[in-house]
């Protein structure tokens, strides 16, 4: 590698060329403060618009400050980064962005989870030396991402992540100077929009003029009314991440602990969504198993690829720019939802409680599902299958403000009959773990032969788009996986265009799947933490003596006591769903 | 104009001479002297700015030279029995003051505006009169794409948008850059307030800026070429867009120009009129419809620009230069103008100045020429206080830099900037802090609100200099205004943040006295800022009729009948109504 030496405060160093000055005072232990920079670097994606202007340096020649996250070394290079002219600067401009915000810091959401706080903190801001005019705004709630632009900074990585990422297009600067704000077009509301609420844009945001909307408060209130059966249903993916929040390392499983805090905090039944998991697992193996094998046998109208339907910002996504195609994905519903129609027909009947006073929590990674669960396909007579919907994230603050100490709770199980799983359901929370999932059971399923080898090494990664090859004895199934909504996008463009090869696809809206999740802790954009939420699941998987979704007793059960078989009459009712055209939202952005 | 014709009524059809008859005067001329006759030997044409906008519209009976002003249509029927039948001027419409400048417009020289005014810009024939597309003709025929780079070069001709970049050297990166497809972009978004050469070429002469850009199409080696030009031109919109048909239908556009093999067309894109836009990346940007936005350089658009291909984007008059360029030499150009800015500037004069409107001098003449031998002197004889130059970018020059040759080093090193030439004229009468808070006011309204510091900066310094103004502002804050203005400078992204603050910062250097009266004494010493004007009550005049009092909307006024009234100052809203009512001159303004 050719490199280049640079001088940075009067020390010199040795730099790949073609380095950033960012990367390179990095790499030599220099700091440079940042703030709307972000760098996911497993998911090759820079955010770099040089908007802050805080990670500004001196460069000997150069007239003005440079940003050091845009800004190339050369060769010979003088960098400055500790003069009173870029001290001053930095300050000043953050001042600048301190005095066009609320400051209520002690009240905000992100209070000690933001940027722009530590920002603060860092540069020993104490005198707000800047006043006048701040920026003020409507606050938009919508079913699942709330926005309060008076406390955006213009960082723009939301922007990064909608458009480029997910390439959704709900968000856009709009207005100018100091008036320019991040919105949909025309400032519309978020719920009027094209947003898929894959909640990509709050795991971004620096400050909290992206949040999720709060549900802890109603949830707390249902659980102190004697008169309501409070059942919880946890995601796979919340028990690789939750532990964060409680300062454990990125990547601890923290099952048991989670299960204790759930009963400690009053809910009367702790199930788990891996059941769930399971019983997607069987309804979307049979779906694709019933085309697959009619495709085989020659009847062209099959629609193959199947693809899955997990993910409701996924959903949401096809049905606004792909609502031509609505019918390939499969109808099952999302385990969520699934565990949502079980709970109150099955489970309700069990316990003798009345659908209207069993109130379904789900903790999941995710916002979407709580736009997922707000749908009306989901209700009965209005009441909703799923209640309310805590991101991992506000089950942290709910079992702080409890005042449970998390680290000295002892392990507890999942309770019956929902809170049995297989190994193939706990990876559902990885981009790649629904495939294996439904490969492991369709695969016995198709061959009628037992599968040995359960591992399926090459569906797992963290590459954008995948795919592979699987063997049902001696016929090929071609399988496509992709994460992150633009790279579906690709996917879906191929299928369009008559181009697809695949039989089945799974589609992850978020970077790395649900441990990725907009409703997880915050990642600020290292994607070490996204590789250890994941290997943390695959272990999770290995330990489980059950390693099929089919071998699951508790669905092997449900299915002889209430469900029949997977697509039956009933399954289809409680299990499947139908899909929208809301391509509509796309011409009003349009127009 | 065409030689056609024993004489040519030049009327100005200037966006202010037009809104100033709201009449075609030159379809109604053409009408009259058909009436009369004389439609085979005289024609009428539409031509562009004069430099007299106040006393639009205007005339020149050419080739007598003679200059009519203010006429209506009323006028004509004189001016064709009076001056054109009866060879007697009509004196009534001739401006003394007009006489008095045409004498030391020989300290104009025009290249970039040679054929504004003197040929018909809807007319290509008038165009290739003047040697149109000679320059084009013999590039392609004579001369390699390298060569004509290195007359460029030669000629020393710098962007005249505002940064001054060398012309020949950006063609020659441009020229360089390896790709397929390459773009000429012409920017005629012309933003600063009060500059109107772009307009004023584009609508005088589109011509010569369409042969401008087929010649840098064919040095750079792209067959496409781009004017971005503002909505709000539809006078300079309509005549580029008949002279590109014009161009079309001769074959100076198209496929095989000359009998080459040289292809070029050109296609009109609209700005909606985003100053910002007027930075390279920005206005690309815009192009590409995307929000108009600047992004950190490198890379230039020489490199990666308009759809990320290597793009050369020239501003309207630095364009226009190009074919006298080729025309008359490189050296020829390089000798004119001072060692380092060759060639001439135009520049756009307003405010106190008696002759406002476009002229065009040679680079290094001085501001005192430009003032009173060009310019007329200031208004009502008062006395010159200072001049801005380079528009909400710039900074001002005052008496001491009155001998200042003008051109780009020695206004950078004054600390101004040239600009895109826009001259506003200054006296006694105004307040250094209200003009820069003027352009602060500008740019607060046309960042674009990607960076902090322009985005939240600028607003803050808006903020400051209007506290200042309203009798509000602290000593503290000239500290803190000054600190501000060098980290938004400093630290901004684009062109527009890191001079933004210029107004602030050269009038902090020429006036503090008057920053310093404004937050020490409370006093405003121009008389501009009317928050730091009292009423009083004359103990003389005043024979306390109460009228005044009885007027008050806010009864700021007490006293008793047929005694002396007096005003509380701290209830006073300084509506004036006072002084309006009372019959005694006994209420003033101090």
């Amino acid at each position: 590698m050719d490199t280049i030496n640079i001088k940075i405060d009067n020390k010199n160093f040795q730099v790949p060329k073609g380095t950033s000055i960012l990367d390179a005072a990095k790499s030599v232990g220099v700091k440079i403060p940042t703030l709307c920079y972000m760098h996911l670097h497993d998911l090759n994606t820079t955010h770099k618009p040089t908007g802050c202007r805080i990670c500004v340096v001196e460069v000997e020649g150069r007239k003005n400050l440079v940003p050091a996250c845009a800004t190339e070394c050369l060769p010979g290079m003088v960098i400055k980064n500790q003069t009173i002219r870029v001290l001053n600067s930095r300050k000043t401009v953050l001042e600048l962005i301190l005095s066009d915000h609320p400051a209520d810091c002690l009240i905000c959401a992100k209070n000690g989870d933001c940027d722009l706080q530590s920002m603060a903190q860092e540069m020993g801001i104490r005198h707000y030396y800047y006043k006048g005019e701040k920026s003020t705004y409507i606050k938009d709630r919508s079913p699942a991402i709330r926005r309060d632009m008076d406390k955006c900074i213009s960082c723009r990585r939301c922007l990064t992540m909608c458009n480029d990422i997910q390439t959704v297009g709900a968000l856009s600067a709009i207005n100018r100077g100091f008036m320019s704000v991040v919105a949909p077009a025309f400032q519309m509301n978020l719920e009027e929009s094209v947003c898929t609420y894959c909640g990509q844009c709050v795991a971004v945001c620096p400050t909290a003029a992206l949040t999720e909307i709060d549900h802890t408060k109603t949830v707390i209130r249902h659980l102190a009314d004697p008169s309501k059966t409070v059942v919880v249903q946890t995601a796979p993916a919340v028990r690789a991440a939750l532990g964060e929040e409680f300062g454990n390392e990125p990547g601890t499983l923290v099952t048991g602990k989670m299960t204790a805090a759930l009963k400690d905090l009053g809910f009367d039944y702790v199930f788990d969504t891996d059941f769930a998991a399971d019983l997607t697992i069987m309804e979307e193996s049979a779906e694709l198993l019933d085309r697959l094998t009619r495709h085989l046998n020659g009847d062209t109208t099959v629609k193959l690829p199947l693809l899955t339907s997990c993910c409701p910002g996924w959903v949401s996504f096809f049905e606004h720019h792909f609502p031509d195609m609505k019918d390939i994905p499969s109808t099952a519903r999302s385990p969520q939802q699934m565990f949502g129609a079980i709970a109150k027909t099955y489970l309700a009947d069990k316990l003798g409680v009345k659908r209207e006073d069993m109130v379904v929590v789900s903790i999941m990674p995710c916002l979407a599902k709580k736009y997922e669960s707000s749908r009306d396909e989901f209700k009965t007579n209005g009441n909703p299958d799923v209640d309310f919907v805590l991101s991992t994230r506000e089950l942290a603050r709910l079992i702080k403000q409890a005042g449970i100490d998390f680290e000295s709770l002892e392990h507890e199980d999942f309770d019956h009959p929902m809170g049995e799983s297989s190994g193939a359901s706990v990876i559902f929370g990885t981009t790649g773990g629904v495939i294996e999932a439904a490969v492991r059971t369709a695969y016995e399923i198709f061959t009628k032969q037992k599968l040995h080898k359960v591992d399926f090494q090459q569906l797992r990664g963290m590459e954008w788009i995948r795919e592979s090859t699987i063997d049902f004895n001696g016929t090929p199934i071609k399988i496509g996986i992709a994460h992150g909504l633009g790279n579906a996008r690709k996917l879906l463009e191929e299928i369009r265009a008559g181009k697809s090869q695949y039989h089945a696809i799974e589609i992850m809206a978020c970077p790395g799947g649900c441990i990725g999740g907009g409703g997880q802790p915050l990642h600020h954009g290292d994607s070490n933490i996204l590789l250890a939420r994941q290997k943390a699941l695959y272990t999770a998987d290995k330990a489980n003596i059950i390693r099929k979704s089919h071998e699951n007793p508790s669905i092997k059960k449900l299915y002889a006591e209430f469900l029949g078989s997977p697509m039956s009459e009933k399954a289809h009712k409680l299990l499947h769903t139908q899909y929208f055209d809301k391509s509509s939202h796309i011409e009003i952005t349009k127009n | 104009m065409s030689i056609k014709y024993r004489k040519n009524l030049l009327i100005c059809n200037g966006s202010s001479c037009q809104e100033a008859s709201n009449f075609d005067l030159v379809a109604f001329t053409n009408t009259k002297l058909k009436e009369y006759g004389l439609d085979d030997d005289i024609q009428a044409v539409q031509s562009v700015c004069f430099n007299k906008c106040s006393i639009g519209p205007n005339m020149v009976v050419y080739p007598d030279n003679i200059e009519y002003s203010t006429i209506t249509k009323d006028d004509i029927d004189d001016i064709i029995i009076e001056h054109l039948l009866n060879g007697r001027i009509v004196e009534r419409l001739v401006y003394d003051d007009v006489n008095k400048i045409s004498g030391s417009n020989k300290k104009q020289y025009r290249i970039a505006l040679r054929n504004c005014g003197f040929i018909d810009p809807e007319a290509i024939e008038d165009y290739i009169e003047k040697d149109g597309y000679d320059a084009l003709a013999k590039c392609l025929t004579a001369f390699t794409p390298e060569e004509v780079v290195q007359q460029i070069i030669k000629s020393g001709l710098r962007g005249r948008g505002g940064g001054g970049f060398p012309t020949g050297v950006k063609w020659d990166i441009t020229s360089k850059s390896v790709a397929e497809q390459k773009y000429v972009v012409c920017n005629a978004d012309e933003g600063d307030p009060g500059a109107f050469m772009d307009r004023s070429i584009l609508e005088g002469d589109p011509h010569s800026v369409i042969e401008a850009m087929a010649i840098c199409g064919y040095c750079i080696g792209a067959n496409k070429g781009i004017v971005y030009i503002r909505a709000e031109y539809p006078l300079a919109i309509k005549r580029l867009k008949i002279a590109l048909e014009q161009a079309k239908e001769y074959g100076l556009l198209g496929s095989q120009i000359f009998g080459t093999n040289f292809e070029f067309t050109i296609d009109i894109k609209y700005g909606a009129g985003a100053f910002v836009c007027g930075e390279e990346t920005a206005l690309i940007h815009s192009m590409e419809g995307l929000r108009g936005e600047p992004t950190l350089k490198p890379p230039y658009p020489s490199v990666s620009g308009y759809l990320e291909q290597p793009t050369n984007v020239n501003n309207v008059e630095t364009l226009a230069n190009i074919p006298a360029i080729i025309n008359k030499g490189a050296a020829w150009f390089a000798s004119i103008g001072t060692e380092k800015s060759k060639g001439t500037k135009v520049f756009a004069l307003a405010g106190k100045i008696n002759n406002v409107g476009l002229i065009e001098v040679p680079m290094g003449t001085t501001l005192r020429e430009v003032i009173y031998d060009i310019g007329g002197g200031i208004v009502d004889g008062k006395k010159f206080k200072a001049a801005q130059t380079g528009g909400p970018s710039g900074g001002c020059l005052t008496e001491k830099h009155l001998d200042l040759p003008l051109d780009f080093d020695s206004l950078t090193a004054a600390g101004s900037m040239m600009g895109s030439g826009g001259m506003i004229v200054m006296d006694e009468d105004d307040c250094m802090v209200a003009m820069a808070k003027f352009y602060l006011e500008f740019t607060v309204e046309e960042s674009c609100g990607k960076c902090a510091p322009c985005r939240i900066g600028n607003k803050r310094l808006y903020e400051m200099l209007t506290k200042i103004c309203d009798d509000n502002g602290t000593p503290e804050d000239l500290d803190l205004m000054r600190n501000l203005s060098v980290v938004v400078k400093d630290t901004s992204l684009c062109g527009l943040g890191q001079t933004s603050p210029n107004p602030i910062l050269s009038t902090m250097t020429n006036f503090y006295d008057e920053y310093h009266a404004h937050v020490v004494d409370h006093k405003c010493p121009s008389g501009q800022c009317t928050s730091f004007l009292k009423y009083y009550i004359d103990t003389e005049n005043c024979i306390g009729c109460l009228v005044c009092a009885r007027n008050c909307p806010v009864n700021a006024i007490f006293g008793e009948k047929k005694k002396l009234h007096i005003i509380n100052r701290e209830i006073c809203i300084k509506c004036g109504i006072c002084m309006e009512k009372c019959k005694f001159d006994a209420i003033y303004l101090k």
